[in-house]
């Protein structure tokens, strides 16, 4: 019994395809325009590394943008990050809530569907759309690389797609969490908390003093400095994250399950 | 059997009211209309019994089977059509007939195509571009192409052209005689007069009266129209006086004796003496609960 999930993949299968191409579009231009910057890159690497504040909160003190993989994590990163972060925010807040919004829960429900089965397919839904946009987009990145020759540690560039994956699979989580507590569209809200997740890690990144928000923000293990320097993704950061997700993803079911659909 | 069974079933919405202590019976096979004005809590009762909202209080069984512990069960038995049927934008009819059966694991095209046909609804064409009356037909495909045992339908007609009303209370009438209940809210009390052989009158969240609906007319009063007069005589029991050119006419509740007397004295050139209507009926207990309040 898939028909929700079915449904939900045929219904969001045009915004899938908008973000995708929109986000792969940008990574192909970032990556197709790095043998241009190359020369620059390396000459500039030490002016871009000691810009104070500014290198720190987008952690290009610590990379070498003389490397592809360094050039990468910043232009690609925040790409990626940003606007995978913003697309399974807005697929996770909306799934549930926009039934009620636009008054096709009763049609729904009406149907012999216990809604715990509702909540889970609609979750899988979210998280396969999460997933089509990343395949796309390594799909594209791998393809763009290949086009300009380059040979960058791809043990690495794995672990930078799998964190971001990780990460926007926190975000869809907590929005979809959300969405069951809403009756009526949460796209601002989804909006917010992506954009508020993007500037905690941000702020995080230029002082030790508030260095516990990156507990707190699916970013924080999404540093690609970080990742390129110690080859791995922060444990102890994509723990909390993981206890988030879950937490919310149960929350949606209890609320949910025994809501009232007015 | 009972199709619907409650026993004091009830819903509040936090401090608001939905529904009071409801106690309703519908046996199966039945054709059951639910009247009341708007806001009464025709929608909260429907939507309770399939399980959009929890009970607050009380009871519910449909067929036997408990609405909040058998919900899926139950709705596996019901074709509903809600009030303002809205579905998912940018699919086509024939997409969202097919979604509708597949949630329900049948197969269900050869109905959808009869249904479509007899109500010329066009299954090509975009929900977005549906008026709201063929939106509606929509519904009463997803609603009846599953042939289940009961029909919830909450203000059937609304939107739809006396054409369309036909057809479709003829549908209704044969899925009845197949052996189907149908329950159906309104505030169209001719429909209901027309079709139910069964109803129940609700006003603010309370159910005022249940029965067969010739009997529902048997309130006691009659619908007296005098000719010749323009004021009624002075008795107790006279309610709604019309007041028209030379004639008057009210609702009269006490006994025939006292009336007869009453008339005898008065010079009319006409008298009619008359079962008062459905509209007057629902007028006599909305009418009744108000002199109490």
């Amino acid at each position: 019994m898939m028909a929700i999930w079915k449904h939900e993949l045929k219904t969001g299968k045009l915004s899938l395809c908008i973000w995708s191409f929109a986000i792969a579009f940008l990574l192909a231009v970032c990556v197709l325009i790095y043998p241009e910057m190359e020369g620059q890159m390396g000459q500039i690497s030490e002016t871009f590394s000691q810009m104070g504040g500014f290198s720190q909160a987008f952690g290009m003190d610590k990379l070498n943008f003389g490397e592809f993989i360094g050039f990468f994590c910043v232009e690609c990163g925040n790409v990626l990050g940003l606007g995978g972060a913003l697309f399974a925010a807005l697929t996770g807040i909306g799934v549930l809530s926009k039934e009620e919004k636009d008054h096709t829960v009763e049609f729904l429900l009406a149907h012999p569907v216990k809604r715990s089965g509702v909540v889970a397919q609609k979750l899988c839904a979210v998280f396969v759309q999460v997933f089509f946009l990343n395949l796309i987009n390594v799909c594209v990145t791998v393809g763009c690389v290949a086009v300009i020759g380059e040979s960058p540690d791809w043990e690495k560039m794995a672990l930078l797609f799998l964190a971001y994956f990780i990460m926007q699979v926190e975000v869809a989580s907590i929005c979809f969490g959300l969405s069951a507590f809403l009756h009526r569209g949460g796209t601002g809200l989804g909006l917010g908390i992506a954009a508020v997740f993007y500037f905690l890690n941000i702020i995080a990144n230029l002082t030790e003093k508030v260095r516990f928000l990156k507990y707190i923000t699916p970013f924080g293990y999404t540093e690609g400095a970080e990742i390129i320097r110690t080859g791995t993704i922060e444990g102890k950061y994509a723990a909390v994250g993981t206890l988030f997700a879950v937490v919310s993803i149960c929350a949606a079911f209890w609320k949910y399950t025994k809501k009232d659909i007015c | 059997m009972e199709a619907i069974e409650t026993k004091r079933l009830t819903k509040n919405y936090g401090r608001r009211r939905g529904i009071t202590e409801l106690n309703l019976c519908v046996k199966e096979g039945d054709f059951y209309g639910f009247i009341g004005p708007n806001g009464a809590g025709k929608s909260t009762t429907i939507r309770t019994l399939l399980g959009f909202l929890s009970p607050s209080g009380g009871q519910a069984q449909i067929f036997g089977m408990d609405i909040v512990k058998e919900k899926t069960q139950i709705l596996s038995g019901i074709g509903y059509l809600p009030s303002e049927t809205m579905f998912y934008g940018g699919l086509k009819v024939r997409d969202i007939l097919r979604f509708s059966a597949d949630l329900r694991k049948q197969d269900c095209r050869k109905e959808a195509a009869l249904l479509c046909e007899r109500l010329e609804l066009d299954v090509s064409r975009k929900i977005d571009e549906l008026s709201f009356g063929n939106r509606k037909k929509v519904g009463i495909v997803c609603a009846l192409q599953h042939k289940p045992r009961l029909y919830v339908l909450d203000e059937p007609t609304s939107g739809l052209d006396p054409l369309m009303q036909r057809e479709f209370y003829t549908i209704l009438k044969e899925r009845n005689q197949e052996g189907a209940t149908v329950f159906l809210s309104s505030h169209v009390l001719s429909e209901v007069q027309r079709y139910c052989s069964h109803a129940a009158i609700i006003r603010e969240g309370r159910l005022l009266a249940a029965d067969r609906v010739e009997r529902l007319g048997h309130t006691g009063a009659k619908r007296v129209t005098l000719c010749g007069v323009t004021k009624p005589p002075a008795l107790d029991g006279i309610k709604d006086i019309k007041e028209g050119s030379g004639t008057v006419s009210f609702l009269y509740s006490g006994t025939p004796g006292r009336l007869l007397k009453a008339l005898s004295e008065m010079e009319l050139t006409d008298v009619t003496v008359a079962e008062p209507d459905m509209e007057e009926v629902f007028m006599h207990y909305y009418g009744e609960r108000r002199d109490v309040l």
